[in-house]
């Protein structure tokens, strides 16, 4: 064998290797970096004021992003309301009775939703609720948001529901049960550790979308006043505030997104834990 | 009661009467020219006929592939449960074709018990044996704390988790879990009891216990029983049904069929030469 | 005993229950057919809504460069090529990064480690876009600048965001398929003395290769997509640049920065054409990668 050429087929195996350590280094370090900046710049301005008062009129310092929190809270939860239901049945239908045309139809339809980026989800809530009523409102951002979320729902349930085995449903059949009731009362519950833990992800990914609420929820500086009304969300707040000018709303914005974040990284690690296997069902 | 009744015993079909014996309990259920399969798939059961009597065990024996466990499915219509199944025929009980039955229906009367132990994951020990009775509407307390009993009882498992009924199903041992599903099977109080293989993931200790636990409860109930064990057949069961390739090859006594088989395929399967 | 089942067996008329069965069926086919009605009613009500661009400008509408909102007179030109280039920069730098990581956290790194750094990564996923677009505009922009960007906005700053946003899911698909690499292949490369970075090259990188490409047009797909990183950092100046230092625009951008004030409807509607084209270059790269990486499940 040639001993330089050896020699140099190892140099650049260990180069490269040395490289793809820098990518992963990279890849894995940008979260660290950015939890770690971001935790720097919001703990700062963050405090209980913060948290529980009302935005001070423009140009005056201080005040707080209370609406913002009930804002997301509200739109948030109107959206996982109109939007888990819809995920979850239609993923009931795809496992139980998803053969066939209409369910390729469905199928299909639940992909291409869930490519469809989030600004055109907003154009569509906003021609179908906002033009017509010639009002932002914080229903058509609920309605955006859920639009988001029922794809990701319904292809989460139809997976968990068929990871349930079949002898589970052999076994309630048996028993005399009609095939409605096996399947609401029996496979459901079974798979619904997995199924509601998607929806929690499912709400944690819309608690972070802006885009399509920039023209549908709008924003407010002021107490939400109901569903029909434009209303301040979390995200929508941080984003008006890091490009306005002011240093001080700027420093809000990190505190805001200190708080977003804190929730969206919660969310995602309870439904890791959640779904260890050991901690899942024995089957 | 008896007076209901509209079946006589069906003399048995002639190459396998075995003795005067065969015809002294009443029929249970009784398999007319069953046929069976699965759309686009070759016959797996070609012309079945059987009679099963009433409080006592029927096994049914054969090679694998034979069609057994299609058969034990057919009986309660488990076999629908599979898509593209097809079943034709009669399976006369009670005077009526279970075929035209609701299969709801007719599964609370004929229960089933499946090859692998399958507790509901998500219930307690008392809720999976209660199971079959709060998924069909009844809810009150003492109605199923005394049917849990009984059943866990009859099913030889209440000494084990009288103090654990809270517990969750699935973490009993596999033979627990198993007698728990037969006591879940048990506490809709069905007329026949169909055993699909109940011991293939059983340990022999286990399956001693279940086959105890056959003979106890067949006082008061009918057993059809799928089993490749032929020792188990020879211990548990009165009748014997043998099948092969679809057909069922011979039906009598158990003890006359595993010590004078009629057909010469019966001999070669019992005797062991046969796959 | 027997009498008691005949008596059960002949008390039910027989088809109560099935009943049941066929309304439960009937209400849950009705769920499913909201998904298929509301994709249907996007598609529809973004059609209607841009009508009038397509009829004032004609599928001209898609490469003229004046966007003139007083005039009404709309081309969406520079938007295409600020969310091409901007994509593109991305997937360029994200790609490399994403395969080098994943053949790392696959061939090298010991499991536990790599589960450590696949969770971090896919935490990343997991960051609220808003979020990136705020460091980018007082991380990244400010950095850029010192760089010599001349205003640290535009299109290699939306670039790099995107990278960011785009780099978890290469990473994550390209580890799922190159764990897919049989043994017997990488085993026989090393039987003839191949070193462990030509096993990759070799053997495991080209294995992945569809997998790879479905994970890139998938990133595309998202990249095309996002709006508020881009939106944030991009510099948002409608016009046709080929240095990527400088600022350019994007669809998405455009849509959230003008919709809102819309002023006419004329205005609303080349918005709504805008989203409607954006709309449909995602679908057809996202079928794309769906074909890509349903080939690969055959082949597996």
């Amino acid at each position: 064998m040639n001993e330089a050429l050896y020699a140099r087929r190892k140099r650049l195996n260990a180069l490269m290797f040395a490289l793809t350590a820098v990518c992963a280094a990279v890849a894995s370090g940008t979260l660290l970096a950015i939890l770690g900046y971001i935790a720097w710049k919001g703990a700062s301005s963050l405090s209980w004021d913060f948290l529980l008062h009302l935005p001070k009129p423009v140009g005056e310092k201080g005040g707080g992003i209370a609406n913002s929190i009930v804002g997301s809270a509200k739109v948030v939860g109107l959206a996982g309301v109109m939007g888990v239901p819809v995920g979850v049945l239609a993923g009931v239908y795809l496992a139980e009775y998803g053969r066939g045309k209409f369910a390729f139809a469905v199928r299909y339809a639940a992909d291409v939703m869930n490519g469809v980026p989030s600004i055109v989800v907003g154009l569509f809530a906003y021609a179908l609720i906002v033009h017509p009523m010639k009002k932002f409102s914080a229903l058509s951002g609920a309605v955006a948001l859920a639009f988001i979320m029922i794809p990701i729902v319904l292809r989460n349930t139809e997976e968990f529901l068929r990871l349930v085995p079949g002898t589970i449903r052999e076994a309630a059949l048996a028993l005399g049960v009609p095939r409605w009731k096996v399947t609401l009362m029996v496979i459901l519950p079974t798979a619904g550790r997995g199924i509601l833990t998607g929806a929690l992800l499912a709400l944690a990914r819309v608690a972070g979308e802006t885009a399509p609420l920039i023209f549908t929820a709008f924003g407010n500086r002021f107490a939400d006043n109901g569903w029909l009304n434009p209303i301040a969300t979390l995200p929508h707040t941080i984003y008006t505030y890091a490009i306005s000018p002011y240093e001080d709303w700027h420093n809000q914005a990190w505190a805001a997104a200190l708080i977003l974040m804190a929730f969206v990284l919660l969310v995602n690690v309870t439904a890791r834990v959640w779904l260890r296997p050991s901690s899942g069902t024995s089957h | 009661m008896t007076t209901t009744m509209d079946m006589r015993p069906m003399p048995l079909p002639a190459e396998t009467t075995a003795s005067k014996d065969a015809a002294e309990a009443k029929i249970a259920m009784s398999v007319r020219n069953l046929k069976a399969g699965y759309a686009g798939g070759a016959p797996v059961l070609k012309g079945v006929n059987l009679e099963i009597r009433e409080k006592t065990v029927t096994a049914i024996i054969g090679p694998s592939g034979c069609g057994k466990s299609t058969l034990i499915r057919c009986l309660n219509r488990m076999h629908e449960a599979i898509p593209g199944a097809t079943a034709d025929g009669e399976i006369l009980i009670g005077g009526r074709n279970a075929l035209e039955l609701d299969p709801v229906v007719l599964r609370r009367a004929v229960g089933m018990v499946f090859q692998r132990p399958n507790p509901f994951p998500t219930m307690s020990i008392a809720q999976n044996v209660a199971a079959g009775l709060t998924l069909n509407g009844v809810h009150d307390r003492a109605i199923l704390a005394e049917a849990v009993e009984k059943s866990l009882r009859r099913a030889a498992l209440w000494d084990e988790v009288k103090d654990k009924l809270d517990a969750p199903g699935v973490g009993l041992s596999g033979g627990q879990q198993q007698r728990l599903c037969i006591a879940r099977a048990l506490a809709v109080e069905p007329a026949i009891l169909l055993l699909d293989e109940p011991c293939s993931a059983l340990d022999p200790i286990a399956t001693g216990r279940i086959e105890e636990l056959l003979i106890q409860i067949k006082e008061q109930l009918t057993v059809v029983i799928v089993t490749h064990n032929m020792q188990q057949a020879a211990r548990v069961s009165e009748y014997t049904v043998f099948m092969l390739m679809g057909e069922m090859v011979e039906y009598g006594l158990t003890r006359k069929m595993f010590t004078q088989p009629v057909d010469k395929r019966t001999e070669d399967y019992i005797t062991g030469r046969f796959g | 005993m027997n009498a008691a089942v005949a008596d059960r067996v002949r008390k039910v008329p027989g088809s109560r229950e099935r009943a049941g069965d066929r309304l439960f069926r009937l209400i849950i086919t009705a769920f499913a057919g909201i998904i298929l009605f509301a994709a249907a009613a996007l598609a529809w009500q973004l059609t209607r809504e841009s009508l009038g661009t397509w009829k004032a400008f004609g599928a001209s509408f898609l490469w003229t460069s004046t966007w003139d909102p007083v005039n009404d007179v709309f081309g969406a030109l520079p938007f295409l090529y600020g969310t091409a280039v901007s994509s593109i920069l991305a997937l360029l730098i994200a790609v490399p990064l994403g395969v080098g990581a994943a053949v790392f956290l696959t061939e090298l790194a010991p499991k536990n480690v790599a589960e450590g750094l696949m969770f971090a990564i896919e935490l990343l996923a997991a960051v609220p876009s808003v979020i990136l677009g705020l460091m980018g505009i007082f991380i990244l922009v400010p950095a850029m600048r010192w760089a010599g960007a001349p205003y640290g906005v535009g299109m290699l700053t939306a670039g790099l965001i995107l990278a960011l946003m785009i780099l978890p899911y290469i990473t994550t698909i390209t580890r799922e398929v190159l764990l897919t690499v049989p043994r017997p292949l990488k085993e026989a490369m090393y039987a003839l003395g191949a070193t462990r970075w030509e096993v990759v090259r070799g053997v495991s990188l080209p294995f992945a290769r569809s997998g790879i490409i479905g994970a890139v047009f998938l990133s595309l797909g998202r990249a095309l997509g996002e709006t508020m990183a881009v939106t944030m950092v991009i510099g948002n100046t409608p016009r046709i640049d080929f240095n990527v230092l400088q600022p350019g625009y994007s669809m998405a951008a455009v849509i959230a920065n003008e919709l809102a004030e819309a002023a006419s409807d004329a205005h609303l509607s080349a918005l709504v054409a805008i989203g409607l084209a954006l709309m449909g270059v995602t679908v057809v790269v996202n079928g794309a990668a769906r074909l890509m990486i349903y080939r690969l499940g055959k082949r597996a």
